[in-house]
């Protein structure tokens, strides 16, 4: 199943192409959908096949759409969020690099569904090369009938536009970016009212992840049942992994859910194992947010069974020895990296991207990082690692948007598992070979 | 491109502008800022003044102060000028892992400049920056719109004499070189 779904014929050449694609199959998706079903029917089949959002949260997709509100007559809104910004997650890049037309004719199933006439892919502004590309795939799908009014005669009409971002990590959470979409700063809204009710200009509106739009072509094509079979248990379909790191196959993977972690991270079809024929000392499993796990962690379960690549089977044993699938950004440690150095790293990361709104955030990620700081270029004291897990603790949960738990759980994680190494910075610094003063 | 007060759009640029404002529903092309700056600090010469901000927001219908709260909360706005060339290197902890913080190193080195300077011949800005995205091709650095992945500091030391030779010749076409994919 690996490869066969999402990423069906990326091999092939010229795919980027409108008349390539269209030759294998493309956009009989789109035809079927707008042809023999109603809008309720898309989004039955998506409900039905199980689709989780694949920017991180695992939200179930079809849930979401139930939630737009239908008693309002504003116009509706479906928002694509290609602000992929997640320290080790480059699986929406490379989907919509090579296969831009993958993700319009899910977009253009979900606009159906959703009776949204506008849809926006909110793109980071780094990412401003692919904007030639999307555009392309959107006027060659408007020049065949796919796009603008009337489509195939179905009296559904839809147009889509890319915006670009200007760089800030903060736009990938909905609501900063439905204010960035606006003109705004990226700051995140209260919640609720939800986008479903209140998006974009006060319209409804849903917010999904460019893998999650990209699947609906193919739940519309083979049934929503049979994409629920690929995979296992609430985890169906394939996911997009981006294995990045000290292993010698950095790349997009296109996964069953399911695969061990172990067949992955040493498989030679997929990370094809540690480079330089060095241990592996610790993963971050899915982006530099979720929890970091120790090797043995990472490969079976505190109970001792195998670890899968699931939402369930990365989340087993909670935070006290599990973590997350949630984007699919597959960070690997050899035996070499420095935990330390990384999370002081990984916090000034969240430190530049806090948006500065909620104070526990602002304040918070800032004195974690001078913490870790200090910590890593020996001048760290022992009172300091309890000190970051019990500011970790007071950002969690405080604030508006999820940026703070993003930030505290790298530091809370890597304290956990790998506490003896922040000791040793502490008492016998430069011990560490990778304990720096740049 | 005049500067200063004088800066507006040229009549192709205006035209562009406009689509882009027809994009967004009436009476929302606040919407259409972000866009529009980037086609500003691309026309100016790579940065945004002032006067600049207050001309976009003449043209949106905006009060001055709309664009510089926005302009000044994302990164990729420059507010200071910059040189020809803007390298954005990638400084966060995948890049980091597999020789990132090297190149940092060595671009600071062969530049003689610190991150968020410019080169005294007006070339190159420095910029040390968070994930572009590239965690599986790293370490990556960004020149303006271009991608360059898998860096070694032997292809660092290409990269900038190509750089220099197209300053050199002062190609007109040298926006294009920038679209390396499409």
């Amino acid at each position: 199943m690996a490869g066969s779904v999402l990423l069906a014929n990326i091999e092939v050449p010229g795919i980027r192409d409108f008349a390539v694609y269209r030759t294998h199959g493309g956009y009989q998706a789109v035809e079927k959908a707008l042809r023999s079903m109603t809008p309720a029917d898309v989004s039955a089949e998506v409900t039905r096949s199980g689709l989780r959002g694949r920017g991180g949260a695992g939200f179930p997709t079809g849930l979401k759409w139930s939630f737009l509100d239908k008693r309002s007559d504003k116009a509706r809104y479906l928002v694509c969020n290609a602000d992929e910004s997640e320290p080790g997650t480059f699986k929406d890049r490379y989907l919509m690099q090579h296969l831009p037309h993958r993700l319009i004719e899910g977009l253009i199933i979900s606009a159906y569904a959703l009776g949204a006439g506008t849809c926006y892919i909110y793109i980071r502004g780094e990412f401003k090369y692919l904007v030639g590309i999307l555009e392309k795939a959107i006027n060659e799908a408007h020049r065949n009938g796919f796009l603008g009014s009337d489509i195939l005669g179905s009296g559904f009409s839809l147009n889509i536009f890319v915006h670009p971002g200007a760089g800030a990590y903060i736009c990938g959470e909905e609501t900063a970016l439905l204010e960035s979409l606006e003109g705004k700063r990226g700051n995140p809204r209260i919640k609720p009212p939800f986008p479903a009710f209140r998006g974009l200009y006060g319209c409804p509106t849903v917010v999904n992840n460019v893998e999650t739009l990209a699947a609906v072509g193919p739940i519309i094509s083979m049934g929503g049942d049979a994409y629920a079979r690929i995979g296992k248990g609430r985890s169906s379909g394939t996911k997009l992994i981006s294995a990045c790191g000290n292993i010698n196959k950095p790349g997009v993977y296109e996964i069953e859910m399911g695969l061990p972690v172990e067949e992955f991270i040493y498989g030679d079809r997929y990370c094809g194992g540690i480079r330089n024929g060095k241990y592996l000392k610790a993963v971050i499993p899915g982006g530099s947010s979720v929890p970091i796990l120790t090797a043995d962690l990472i490969l079976s379960t505190a109970k001792g069974e195998p670890r899968l690549m699931t939402y369930e089977s990365l989340a087993e044993g909670d935070f006290a020895t599990g973590s997350m699938l949630g984007s699919g950004g597959f960070i690997v440690f050899d035996e070499d990296a420095c935990i330390v150095r990384n999370t002081w790293n990984l916090t000034r990361f969240y430190r530049h991207e806090s948006c500065g709104q909620c104070s526990p955030c602002r304040e918070g990620t800032a004195w974690m990082e001078k913490i870790l700081y200090r910590i890593e270029h020996g001048g760290g004291t022992l009172k300091d690692i309890d000190l970051l897990v019990r500011i970790a603790r007071n950002i969690e949960g405080n604030t508006i948007c999820p940026l703070g738990d993003a930030a505290a759980w790298p530091v809370a994680s890597a304290i956990r598992h790998f506490r003896q190494e922040f000791e040793e910075h502490v008492t016998d610094p430069g011990k560490c070979r990778n304990q720096r003063t740049n | 491109m005049r500067e200063g007060k004088q800066f507006s759009f040229s009549a192709a640029t205006l035209l562009k502008v406009r689509q882009l404002i027809a994009r967004y529903p009436e009476g929302r092309q606040k919407s259409a800022l972000l866009p529009v700056l980037h086609i500003a600090q691309e026309e100016s010469g790579g940065s945004l003044t002032v006067d600049i901000m207050d001309y976009v927001a003449d043209l949106l219908g905006l009060q001055p102060i709309e664009v510089y709260e926005t302009a000044t909360f994302y990164s990729m706005f420059y507010l200071e000028k910059t040189g020809k060339y803007v390298i954005e290197v990638c400084r966060t902890g995948p890049c980091s892992i597999v020789g990132g913080d090297q190149i940092r190193q060595y671009l600071r080195e062969v530049l003689k400049i610190g991150p968020g300077e410019t080169t005294p011949d007006g070339l190159f800005t420095l910029r040390e920056v968070e994930c572009l995205g590239s965690c599986g091709t790293g370490p990556v650095m960004q020149v303006n719109t271009r991608f360059f992945e898998n860096l070694t500091p032997r292809q660092v030391d290409q990269i900038l004499e190509e750089l220099r030779e197209y300053a050199n010749k002062n190609n007109p076409d040298d926006i294009r070189w920038q679209d390396q994919f499409c």
